[in-house]
């Protein structure tokens, strides 16, 4: 690798992960002012442990992250398998446009196009609407995730539980979905986090009573830095740091135990 | 035959029920605002008039149709915020997807030139981030850009500047947030495509005489323009509607489109004008994607042409 | 070498004139074969013949344009691959990566009625049928190729199948394993009386398994019959060329003549052959090798250009007074002293060994 290439990538990490840092080591600093460092303390953490609101947000944040990964979970992987499985069928390039499309459209977008879809039907907004909308983009993420696996699936396994008799169904329940079945849980994982993560479509389609996490901390930091949201962000960035962790543990085992 | 019909129910299931999920909320929706975005304000419940009376019949339909008019278009097209809007946000995507060009290339190819060991860990580094709340990751970017933030503290320190750069609430804060925020979008297609390419090709431009930065610009890089095409349309597109970033790093005065969408529907409580904003919106990232796909269609029949 | 299979008069699968298209290519093109109960049929051919496509049109995996497919009489043209009786062993083996061994030749078993107890036996028989007792709990990715391979052959047994469609079983294997393994797969098919169809690209493989060797070119079956027919009676230059080396000589046929014996005139000169064909009609002459007789007092003349010891054969390269040059391949101990190279040489063809076929 020349030194360019190297520093260039040196670099871009820096870049990614600096911010990151200075949020972590911040939340550990005594005073309230950022570029002070008055000593090393937990008490921030106390202070969120002890924040009711913000701890209902993120149940609430939990539960729409739950019900909308499975939803999209759902629909992404019979997506996946529509499109790699029924060949060239009539209205193909609108149903992968259609997939796609929820993927890139601007936050704003969706949201509000979906809040005057509920105010329009006369749906009450709350954990309901929000887990529809973003089961609604979310479902894009998996059918590319499970797609990728489907694709380099090898046909002839499925080819041969039919030859063996199985039937399409007992096919796909003991042959296709146990063989995709890793990539439908980091499709649904996908959808989890993005879930956990959104702001803006959730500003839309939200109700009295279902204010998610980030609507929380959003309301929080536009009134500028705070370490009470420093210490909840570094648990956020723990507990993904685990999740991935252990994600590539257990890719890493399967490897190894062949 | 029965076993037929189930099969062909099966399919319909399979196929149908996320077509019916997207057609309902997401096709839908959008139909709704584009009719919206013809409506006009009104102090009700909802805000907009007029609205659709279910029992009045034919009658009522015209009527209903009659009151929709293009009042909102007018008023985008006669107002200078919208156009500078639109203008500033068409922008800052442009030039924060040309920085991402220069830093995506070369921590790209460098990932795709690392040892087969470092690969996967260095993938896993670009994509971590990306697992991390978004919001988080732009609110730790106040502490770094403040006034009295570590940036500008740093370079007092080391003399370079003499007072503190304006770097939050600017458009430097708003370029450096979408830069930080969309890398990974950027790195890994190109990372996808140059990781593919066979080293085989690079030794031999070396064994032919070009040194790397000949093998380079005109090995790797013209290979790997798909791959840079397909990062700068996945950074373009969500960056034209950014919303977050404009708002936590942008100054009052950062126009976006996204930013004025928001503020039309949550502080001025005018739908339809937020509607006909996200029609506009909606409009100017069409046109890149129709373009990329045309580029991208004609390519690939330049290259069945040439496989013949 | 195979005694020729009496055909009984119902033969047990009966494709009849089937056709399958993909777009604009038809990859089978209007093939007529019946099997007989117990034969092995060889289908030969390059890839992109059809071969496969035949295999996969019998297992139902892909629905034919037109023709039919019977076995025992019933007609199996529309029956989904799952309700046929007919079972396949993959090129890939197909072996589900996810189940032990033991899962995977007992998957076939589900739905025919056999108790818990049955069916474990039916799959211990099987184990020891294909020698891989103690290895019932191994995951497929734990084995060797030769062991995956018998995995597979079990599994695609376990159904009893009426016919088993094996598609390139011994490709995957190396070059002594595959010898060892196609003398296994006719012992154990000779003990089941299993029917078998067997793709193969490998004229050798075809050789060594089948009765019956189905020849196919772009889509059709050019020719059919046991090994040695085709070998020595090719219907066509491909045919000939497929099944091993030759030499082709190119010539005008003379006029018929009583004897069944025919006179082609070439550049070398006249050469007598068998065949058939319209008097005038541009044809080949079709030599293997192995029947030239170099050094014979009268014969064709010519100069040994190379002459290679192989340990049981010399293959030498003879070249003509036209500037053609001929193969030809003696046995040893060789009739005579080993010509240098340089020598003038004569060159003998048999005329029972030589074949006419259209150019």
């Amino acid at each position: 690798m020349s030194p360019f290439a190297r520093s260039a990538l040196t670099l871009a990490l820096a870049f990614l992960y600096a911010p990151i840092l200075v949020l972590i080591v911040y939340s550990f600093n005594d005073s309230k002012l950022v570029t002070v460092w008055g000593g090393f303390s937990t008490r921030w953490y106390a202070i969120l442990f002890a924040d009711g609101p913000l701890l209902a947000a993120a149940l609430v944040s939990l539960k729409v992250a739950l019900l909308s990964a499975a939803i999209a979970g759902v629909l992404g992987t019979l997506a996946a398998l529509a499109l790699d499985r029924h060949g060239r069928f009539f209205g193909r390039g609108a149903y992968t446009g259609l997939l796609y499309a929820p993927m890139v459209m601007p936050e704003v977008i969706t949201g509000l196009s979906l809040l005057l879809l509920f105010v329009g039907i006369g749906l009450d907004r709350g954990i309901a609407t929000i887990v529809i909308a973003h089961a609604t983009f979310a479902t894009g993420f998996v059918a590319v995730v499970v797609g990728a696996r489907l694709k380099s699936l090898d046909r002839s396994l499925e080819e041969a539980a039919a030859d063996l008799g199985a039937a399409p169904l007992r096919v796909f329940l003991g042959i296709t979905l146990p063989l995709i079945a890793p990539s439908v849980v980091a499709g649904f994982l996908l959808a989890f986090t993005l879930s956990l993560d959104d702001l803006v479509i959730a500003s839309f389609v939200s109700g009295p009573g279902a204010t998610t996490l980030p609507m929380r901390l959003y309301s929080q930091v536009r009134l500028g830095v705070n370490p009470e949201i420093n210490a909840a962000s570094t648990l956020m960035i723990a507990l993904v740091g685990l999740v991935v962790l252990a994600a590539s543990w257990l890719t890493a085992r399967r490897g190894q135990g062949g | 035959m029965s076993g037929r019909l189930t099969r062909r129910l099966g399919r319909g299931l399979v196929r149908g029920l996320p077509l019916l999920w997207l057609v309902l909320f997401f096709l839908v929706p959008f139909v709704v605002t584009l009719k919206i975005s013809f409506s006009s304000p009104a102090t009700a419940q909802p805000p907009y008039l007029p609205v659709i009376d279910w029992q009045g019949g034919l009658e009522g339909w015209s009527e209903f149709l009659q009151a929709l008019d293009f009042q909102n278009y007018h008023m985008i097209a006669g107002d200078a915020l919208y156009r500078d809007a639109a203008l500033s946000s068409l922008g800052y995507a442009a030039l924060a997807t040309a920085i991402l060009a220069l830093i995506g290339t070369p921590t790209a190819y460098a990932m795709a030139r690392a040892s087969a060991r470092w690969q996967p860990i260095l993938v896993a580094l670009v994509i971590v981030p990306f697992w991390t709340s978004f919001l988080i990751r732009i609110y730790a970017w106040i502490a770094v850009l403040k006034p009295e933030g570590l940036l500008n503290g740093a370079l007092l320190k080391l003399g370079l500047i003499a007072g503190p750069l304006p770097l939050l609430d600017s458009s430097v804060g708003v370029l450096i947030g979408l830069t930080y925020a969309y890398l990974p979008f950027m790195v890994l297609p190109l990372y996808a495509v140059m990781s593919r390419l066979d080293p085989a090709l690079l030794e031999a431009a070396a064994d032919l005489g070009a040194g790397r930065a000949r093998a380079f610009a005109t090995v790797t890089l013209p290979l790997a323009l798909p791959g840079l095409a397909a990062g700068a349309l996945l950074c373009f597109i969500p960056m034209v509607g950014e919303f977050i970033i404009p708002d936590l790093l942008g100054g009052s005065d950062t126009l976006m489109l996204g930013r004025v969408l928001w503020s039309e529907f949550f502080s001025n409580r005018d739908w339809p004008l937020a509607s006909a904003v996200a029609v506009l919106l909606l409009i100017l990232i069409v046109v890149p994607v129709v373009l990329f796909r045309e580029a991208e269609l004609r390519r690939e029949e330049a290259a069945e042409g040439r496989g013949r | 070498m195979h005694a020729p299979t009496p055909l009984p008069a119902a033969p047990l699968l009966r494709i009849e004139r089937i056709t399958k298209r993909f777009a604009a290519h038809t990859a089978v093109d209007g093939v007529s074969l019946d099997l007989a109960q117990g034969e092995i049929v060889c289908l030969l051919g390059p890839s992109g013949c059809g071969k496969s496509t035949l295999l996969r049109l019998v297992a139902g995996f892909e629905a034919p344009d037109a023709g039919t497919i019977r076995l025992d009489g019933a007609d199996l043209t529309a029956l989904p691959p799952h309700r046929r009786p007919v079972n396949m062993m993959f090129q890939s083996y197909a072996l589900f990566p996810h189940m032990r061994v033991a899962a995977n030749i007992g998957y076939g078993l589900k739905g025919l009625g056999l108790s818990r107890r049955e069916a474990a036996e039916r799959v211990a028989g099987l184990v020891k049928l294909v020698r891989l007792e103690g290895f019932e709990a191994r995951k497929p990715d734990t084995l060797s190729g030769g062991q995956r391979q018998r995995v597979a052959l079990a599994r695609a047994l376990a159904r009893e199948p009426k016919i088993l469609l094996l598609d390139e079983p011994l490709g995957a294997l190396d070059r002594t394993l595959r010898e060892e393994t196609q003398g296994e797969l006719r012992a154990i098919q000779r003990r089941l009386g299993t029917s078998f169809v067997v793709v193969t690209h490998d004229p050798e493989e075809a050789m060594a398994l089948a009765d019956r060797i189905g020849v196919m070119e772009r889509g059709r079956l050019v020719q059919i019959g046991p090994a040695r027919d085709l070998y020595e009676r090719p219907a066509s230059r491909f045919v000939a060329g497929l099944l091993g080396d030759v030499n082709l000589i190119e010539g005008r046929l003379g006029p018929a003549e009583p004897g069944g014996l025919r006179t082609v005139e070439t550049a070398l000169g006249p050469i007598r052959a068998s065949g058939e064909g319209a008097a005038g009609a541009a044809v080949v002459v079709a030599v293997r090798p192995e029947r030239l007789s170099l050094g014979a007092a009268a014969g064709l003349p010519g100069t040994l250009v190379e002459a290679t010891f192989l340990g049981d054969r010399i293959r030498s390269r003879i070249a003509m007074a036209d500037g053609s040059v001929l193969r030809a391949s003696a046995a040893l101990p060789a009739p005579g002293p080993v010509p240098a190279v340089g020598a003038a040489v004569t060159v003998a063809i048999p005329p029972d060994s030589a074949r006419i076929l259209p150019a």
